[in-house]
């Protein structure tokens, strides 16, 4: 792999860019790999990068039924931050967080990691008291945010409108580390880097059966033929419950789509990331000048990546009364994205009633920002059967009852 | 945007007047049922890509529950019949079986 650097650029520019050259290969698939990843996404790819470079496991292939980072990867917001409510949230998302850091360095990809600040805000009583609480459980668990006053607030975000008309802002809980990324360029880097490993990424490639033997995985059926594998890793979002189906069980989720839109690029105007829970809608502004804006869920379950009219309405309605200005923005595009949806509102990432299969999913609308983490700590599960990071997220957390609840902290869709 | 008509009141709204209420027809487990039996009535869903049958209120009008069945990728509605049911009525499953020849779903088929 050649390396992206200034010089690089320089000397393109010098040969009218005759030498650069693809990201990532595009192989046949082999017959047989060690470990097989379904699924194309931030999560999977991640998880593919950390087993090759953590646990020196290269023989693997991700198989992907469309194009890499064309789910929820490259659909989201882009909102990356730790400051959840129980502990084991707290480990997981905060590694992510702080992986995000340095992973451009890692990848030598630039995934723009912008930690221009999250301030989510309280608008009723509830939330303040929901948010104090946060913000303590945050210093117990080393993640450095406060709950801010209105002023500071207004100081942060000019534009935003502190009086109402029906939810004033008392507040917010503010993480000066937190902030956004560009999604595709997650999926790139690490697809880059696995294919720099000799890993395969397999687009175009669609996973229709799983093989087991004595309860035991042997491989998949796909649409470009059988594949067999010692280990299986299924991270596939969405679509979790149809390919769980495949192995035979059952999984805690549903899947409903999540919607977002941006408008018009117009000139700099907010520098942080906004989410107004009680209102329903959050903002951040991109770098290309695009105002974007994010929605909520359907409640019923949907696998269309468009989702239902009112849910706009009422995002855009939330964000007139806490942003005025935006009334006269013009909207671009709008899109959906299959989100997967569990009781608690935690991810599952987990061994499963198969051998040698293991699930990552249950990120619902919140994974993006803990791609780096989630690959991490799945990655080691999958190549030692037990991870410290995953150890709470198990399966088995639905029977036992120990949920990790962060309905709260998840209470708008990010 | 999906349409549905209530078959309590007979109203058809769009679906803002009514409310999603997740699964139908799952069995209820309790005291004396096993684990597995009882981790599965609470949390195991189906979560189908295609026909599902679940639960709605006409929260916006009559208030009472009733069962829907409906395509979660086409957004299709084959038809709503009222709560007190076991089973969708046969004119509904003829309606999917035209779409989804072979189609099952849990014991349904
Ligand atoms: C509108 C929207 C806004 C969001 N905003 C935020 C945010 O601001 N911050 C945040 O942290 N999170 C956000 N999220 C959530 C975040 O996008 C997801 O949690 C995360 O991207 C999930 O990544 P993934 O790799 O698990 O899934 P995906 O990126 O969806 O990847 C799964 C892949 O599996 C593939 N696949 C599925 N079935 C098969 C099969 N049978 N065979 C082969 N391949 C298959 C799919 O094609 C897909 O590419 C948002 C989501 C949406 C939709
Ligand atoms: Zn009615």
């Amino acid at each position: 792999m050649k390396r992206y650097s200034a010089f690089a650029i320089a000397r393109e520019a010098l040969r009218n860019h005759t030498g650069w050259e693809r990201a990532w290969a595009s192989p046949e698939p082999r017959k047989k790999y060690q470990a097989i990843i379904i699924g194309a996404g931030g999560h999977g790819l991640a998880t593919a990068y950390y087993l090759g470079k953590n646990h020196g496991i290269r023989d693997v292939a991700i198989l992907e039924k469309g194009w890499l980072g064309g789910g929820n990867t490259g659909r989201n917001t882009t909102i990356i931050r730790s400051n959840y409510l129980q502990d084991p949230s707290a480990a997981i998302y905060e590694k992510a967080r702080s992986l995000y850091e340095t992973i451009s360095q890692d990848l030598n990809y630039n995934v723009m990691f912008s930690p221009r600040g999250v301030m989510m805000l309280a608008q009723t009583q509830h939330e303040v008291r929901g948010y104090e609480r946060t913000a303590h459980a945050n210093a117990l668990q080393g993640v450095t945010t406060e709950f801010i006053s209105p002023a500071r607030v207004k100081e942060l975000v000019p534009i935003i409108n502190l009086d109402g008309p029906r939810y004033p802002v008392l507040g917010a809980l503010w993480q000066a580390r937190a902030g956004t990324a560009r999604h595709d360029a997650v999926a790139w880097g690490y697809a880059r880097a696995c294919s720099d490993m000799g890993m395969h990424v397999i687009q175009k490639c669609e996973v229709t059966g799983i093989r087991q033997e004595g309860g035991r995985v042997t491989g998949v059926d796909t649409t470009r033929g059988a594949i067999d594998c010692d280990k299986l890793g299924i991270v596939v979002a969405g679509h979790s419950g149809d390919v769980a189906r495949m192995a035979g069980f059952r999984l805690p989720i549903e899947s409903v789509p999540l919607q977002a839109l941006v408008s018009e690029p117009i000139k700099p105007c907010m520098d942080v990331v906004v989410m107004a829970n009680t209102v329903h809608g959050y903002m951040s502004q991109s770098d290309k000048g695009e105002m974007v804006i994010g929605g909520g869920t359907d409640g019923h379950n949907n696998y269309t990546q468009r989702g239902s009219f009112h849910h706009i309405e009422e995002t855009v309605r939330a964000l007139i009364e806490t942003f005025p200005m935006v009334s006269r923005l013009k909207m671009l595009r709008q899109w959906g994205g299959i989100v997967d949806v569990t009781g608690d509102r935690s991810p599952i990432l987990s061994k499963t009633p198969v051998e040698n299969i293991y699930i990552n999913c249950g990120w619902g609308t919140g994974g993006f920002k803990a791609i780096p983490g989630s690959g991490w700590g799945f990655a080691e599960l999958m190549a030692k059967d037990h991870a410290p990071l995953c150890e709470a997220f198990g399966l088995e957390r639905f029977r036992e009852g120990r949920f990790i609840d962060e309905s709260v902290a998840a209470g708008v869709a990010h | 945007m999906l349409i549905l008509t209530c078959p309590c009141c007979g109203v058809t709204a769009e679906e803002t007047e009514f409310h999603a209420g997740g699964e139908a027809h799952l069995k209820r487990f309790g005291p004396g049922s096993s684990e597995d039996e009882f981790h599965d009535y609470l949390f195991a869903r189906e979560n189908p890509k295609g026909v599902h049958f679940e639960r709605w209120r006409h929260a916006n009008g009559c208030g009472k529950w009733f069962l829907a069945a409906r395509d979660t990728v086409t957004l299709e509605v084959y038809g709503t019949y009222p709560a007190q049911t076991h089973e969708p009525p046969q004119d509904i499953k003829d309606r999917i079986s035209a779409r989804h020849p072979g189609w099952t779903w849990r014991e349904f088929a």
